[in-house]
Order: C-alpha cells, then sequence, then structure tokens
C-alpha cells in the first residue's frame, strides 16, 4: 500500500471546484504537455462520461486548457486560460466523445499540434482525489500516472532494447520501481515505461538513444 | 513509527506521552522521510490558503460556476455577528467560514482539499473559529490540522473519503469526524477523547448521501459543510464532557465503509437522486447544462 503522508489527506492545494474533474483534469493535461516536445500551437480535447456531461460546471474545460499552458493544479491563471491561449496563439476545441470502449467516467483524450506540424495524441482518465492515469499514447494502450520519475521509450518490438534500457539506467544507478513493454504488433511501435523513485540523470537519455531500434525518449522528472 | 488503526495510535501516544498530532508528526519524519521545516512549512501554507479561501467570500462574494451559490456565507456572517444569532457566535462563524470555503471552491478559487474539495470548509471552519474564539496560538491550530490529517489518513486507508464510492458521509462525514479530533486536541483533551469524537462524528452523519444538484459542488455541499461543522463542535463537546460513544473509531470507520457499499448509484455523486432527483433540482440541472 502506497504510503498516505499528512499531505495526502490535507492537500492538494487545488484551483476549485473538484478533485476529479477539476484538479485532475489539469494533471492530465499537463503531463500530456510534457509527453510533447515543441511548441504547442493547437489542443483538440475530446472528453467522455462525466467530464462530458459535467465539465462545464467544474471548469474541466478550462483546467485542461489551463495543463496545456502549463499551469499546475493550484495556478488561479486556470481561470484565465482561454484569454491566455488565445493571447499565445494556441488554437483549441473541445468536444464530446462518443466511442463506447471508454469505460472510465472521467477520460478525456487531447490532440496536440506542434508548430512543425508533429502531432500526438494522449488518453487520460481521472481516477478520483486528483489522481491521474495515462492510458493511450498515440493509439498504443500504456499506463502510468506521472506520480515517479517516468521515463517513456519508443521503439521498434526487436529484441534487445529493453535489455538495452535497463543496462543503461543501471550504469546509472537509476532504481527502477515499476517497468513495463506496451505495444500493438510484433515488429511495429512499441513503447517502453520506466518508472524511478529518484531522478534519472540526463546522461541515461543519451545513453539509450543510441541504440538502432530507440526512436524517441520523453522523461518526466517529479 | 507507524500506525494502521485508531487502536495503534492510541498505543503510540500512550507509548511516547504525545498528542495525536505529536504522534502524526513523528509518522511524517520517521516513515514519511519528511523533514521537520518541511512539514512546518507546508503547514502554514495550507493555513494560508485556507484562511484566504475562507475570508475572501465574507468581502468580496462571487458567484459559482454553476451559478447555484455565490454570497450566502457573507449572509450568515454578517447576520449573526451582532447577536451571535441562532447558533451563537463561535458555531456562527465556524458555519459560515465553511461556506466560504465552498463559494471560493465553487467559483474556481485556490483551496486545500480536506479531505476533499467537497468537504474542504469543514475544517478551515472549525479550526478558524476556535482559533477566534479562545484567543489559540498559530501553533495550536496546526496541531489541530496535523490530528485532524491523522484522522483522514486512517479513514482514507480503512474506510473511504470519496463520494462516489461511499456517499457524503464519507466527504463531509470523514471532514467532520477530523474536524471534531481536532477540536477536542485544540481545546486540551486526550487522544482517547479525540477519537470518541471522530468516532460519535461518523456515526451521527452516517448514511448521509452525495447528491449533488446537477452534479456541482454546490448545494447541497455548502450548507452540508456548515452541517460537519456543527456536527463536530457537538462531538466535541461531548467527548469533552466525558460523554463517550460506545463503538469504537475504528468499528465505526468500518460501519462508515460498509454503509458506503451498499448506498445505491444514484446516491453516490451520479446526480440521479436525492435532491437531484427533485423535480426542482432536475429542472435546475437542465438550466444549468442548457447555458
Amino acid at each position: 500500500m502506497k504510503y498516505i503522508g499528512i499531505f495526502d489527506v490535507i492537500g492538494p492545494n487545488m484551483i476549485g471546484p473538484s478533485s476529479s474533474h477539476t484538479a485532475g483534469a489539469v494533471s492530465i493535461a499537463l503531463l500530456a504537455r510534457k509527453l510533447f516536445s515543441g511548441r504547442i500551437v493547437k489542443a483538440e480535447f475530446i472528453l467522455y462520461g462525466s467530464f462530458a456531461k459535467t465539465g462545464s460546471g467544474h471548469g474541466t474545460d478550462k483546467a485542461l486548457l489551463g495543463g496545456i499552458l502549463g499551469f499546475d493544479t493550484n495556478d488561479g491563471r486556470i481561470r484565465e486560460a482561454f484569454a491566455i491561449a488565445d493571447e499565445r496563439g494556441i488554437q483549441y476545441h473541445f468536444s464530446v466523445g462518443e466511442d463506447e470502449s471508454v469505460t472510465h467516467p472521467n477520460t478525456a483524450d487531447i490532440f496536440l499540434e506542434g508548430e512543425d506540424g508533429k502531432c500526438q495524441s494522449i488518453r487520460g482518465e481521472s481516477v478520483g482525489g486528483g489522481k491521474v492515469r495515462i492510458v493511450r499514447i498515440n493509439d498504443i494502450d500504456v499506463d502510468f500516472t506521472g506520480e515517479y520519475s517516468t521515463l517513456i521509450v519508443r521503439q521498434i518490438d526487436k529484441p534487445g532494447v529493453v535489455s538495452h534500457i535497463t543496462y543503461c539506467l543501471s550504469r546509472h544507478h537509476a532504481n527502477i520501481a515499476f517497468m513495463r513493454l506496451f505495444r500493438d504488433d510484433k515488429g511495429g511501435i512499441a513503447y517502453t515505461v520506466v518508472e524511478s523513485d529518484d531522478l534519472i540523470p540526463d546522461e541515461t537519455l543519451d545513453e539509450i538513444r543510441e541504440h538502432a531500434y530507440v526512436q524517441n525518449i520523453i522523461l518526466i522528472q517529479v | 513509527m507507524d500506525f494502521i488503526n485508531g487502536k495503534g495510535l492510541l498505543k503510540l501516544c500512550r507509548e511516547n506521552k504525545m498528542p495525536i498530532s505529536g504522534v502524526m508528526r513523528q509518522r511524517e519524519i520517521i516513515t514519511g522521510k519528511s523533514s521537520e521545516e518541511e512539514i512546518e512549512q507546508r503547514l502554514s501554507k495550507a493555513l494560508e490558503i485556507m484562511k484566504d479561501a475562507a475570508h475572501q467570500p465574507l468581502l468580496a462574494p462571487r458567484k459559482s460556476i454553476g451559478g447555484l451559490i455565490g454570497g450566502e456565507a457573507k449572509r450568515v456572517y454578517e447576520d449573526s455577528r451582532e447577536d451571535g444569532g441562532a447558533c451563537g457566535d463561535t458555531l456562527s462563524k465556524g458555519i459560515a467560514y465553511s461556506m466560504a470555503v465552498l463559494e471560493t471552491n465553487a467559483a474556481m478559487g485556490l483551496i486545500v482539499a480536506a479531505p476533499t474539495a467537497g468537504s474542504s470548509g469543514v475544517i478551515p471552519g472549525v479550526l478558524f473559529s476556535l482559533q477566534e474564539t479562545y484567543h489559540l496560538s498559530e501553533e495550536t491550530v496546526k496541531r489541530g490540522l496535523l490530528n485532524a490529517s491523522a484522522v483522514g489518513y486512517l479513514l482514507m486507508r480503512n474506510a473511504s473519503v470519496s463520494g462516489a464510492e461511499a456517499g457524503c458521509q464519507a466527504e463531509v462525514g470523514a471532514a467532520s469526524a477530523m474536524a471534531a479530533s481536532a477540536a477536542v486536541e485544540m481545546l486540551g483533551g486526550e487522544a482517547e477523547a479525540c477519537l470518541c469524537a471522530a468516532a460519535m462524528a461518523l456515526s451521527n452523519l452516517l448514511g448521509l448521501v452525495c447528491d449533488p444538484i446537477a452534479g456541482l459542488v454546490e448545494v447541497p455541499c455548502q450548507s452540508r459543510n456548515g452541517l460537519g461543522v456543527a456536527n463536530a463542535f457537538t462531538c466535541a463537546q461531548l467527548a469533552l464532557s466525558g460523554v463517550f460513544h460506545p463503538v469504537p473509531f475504528d468499528e465505526m470507520a468500518e460501519a462508515m465503509y460498509r454503509a458506503g457499499r451498499v448506498m445505491p448509484y444514484e446516491l453516490r455523486e451520479t446526480a440521479l437522486g436525492g435532491n437531484a432527483a427533485t423535480p426542482t433540482g432536475c429542472q435546475l440541472g437542465c438550466c444549468i447544462r442548457s447555458k
């Protein structure tokens, strides 16, 4: 069982009104922003379930856009997210999703487009008390929370890539808390997600990148 | 140093001759690996946010996003200020503060979830009105917050503090139990009396449903936070007077969780029952959604 401390009970410090519909929405979008490299020019949001039904009364739209703008859950600028996005020239659009395979009531899909035309989609769930999970990146199912330092490696599904990653991590004494491999088709695109208690040194990334089958690396430090 | 239930917490209090707040602080240092300074600083920050959230709407009320609340706390505060009104000064103030926090929350202001956003008014309401009435030091208020966090931790661990899982008894009920226990310690009661007050607070609100109109944290959440304050004061006074609840805290926490598990889906934050499902509640919901 994960340790529950004083400030897990008396907290989070957050912009209201709802830990799941507001703070959780900020956290999902903030992770989406961290997972995206480059300047964001366009953000599209698809809301499902309770997010779609009661989102506007909970400020879920402002919260999601606020996260894309880089605001944390306790940042008062979330209230002005629309105006600030306009100022920064970021286009945004919200719609309601019909995908029946979405089972969690508080789910959002976020599509981001960079100024270089690069796109990325993620799906996040707000699971209660402000806690969230990312469950999909670019059509591949994944599962991580962003509560730990998280290393996400996009790779070709070939033998030896995972052992290369763990070798690089061990060389830099990064302790692995959780590690999973996600992929669709054999030999296609795969994601290795490593969660660590400690900071993962930047040098590790350069070494991991040297492998021929590694395409991209994202690191979210806690 | 760690504990997993109320019994274990009381044992640590006895062995170390410490109040509940002291044990919770030590646990955070030893098991949570936090420094004393970091804890102090975060407690101060939480209290600062709570204070702003409890006072801002008394000066300049704002309408909520859903439009169902805004301005109520100021009316209660001003109405009861001269002669204490129906509840007397301490309770009136506590109720007004708790309602103010919910207004801040519903207008996308900054609050501290304690333990949740929907029940975030109860603890500030009790702590700040006690502080003013008895001229308590900031240090005592911090002890109150630590004490409340110990009770809240046990409810998160062994029961639930989610309205979607176990109804309002798990949100306002939990906050009220946390505040009742904190009030007992702040007024000089023993650790046993703290957990007695918490058990009684859970017992009094057992079965309370979560039925927000339009699914928003506005009505009936705001006045329920006032109820949580009144219940906390009632239970704290009973415990301080030596009037004890026969069922211990751990059993009461489990009873609350079990009551939540058999609570129908309609009454757990879905806006399909209770206030939300009344003709008026439905109509208000329709108006908000079509805006």
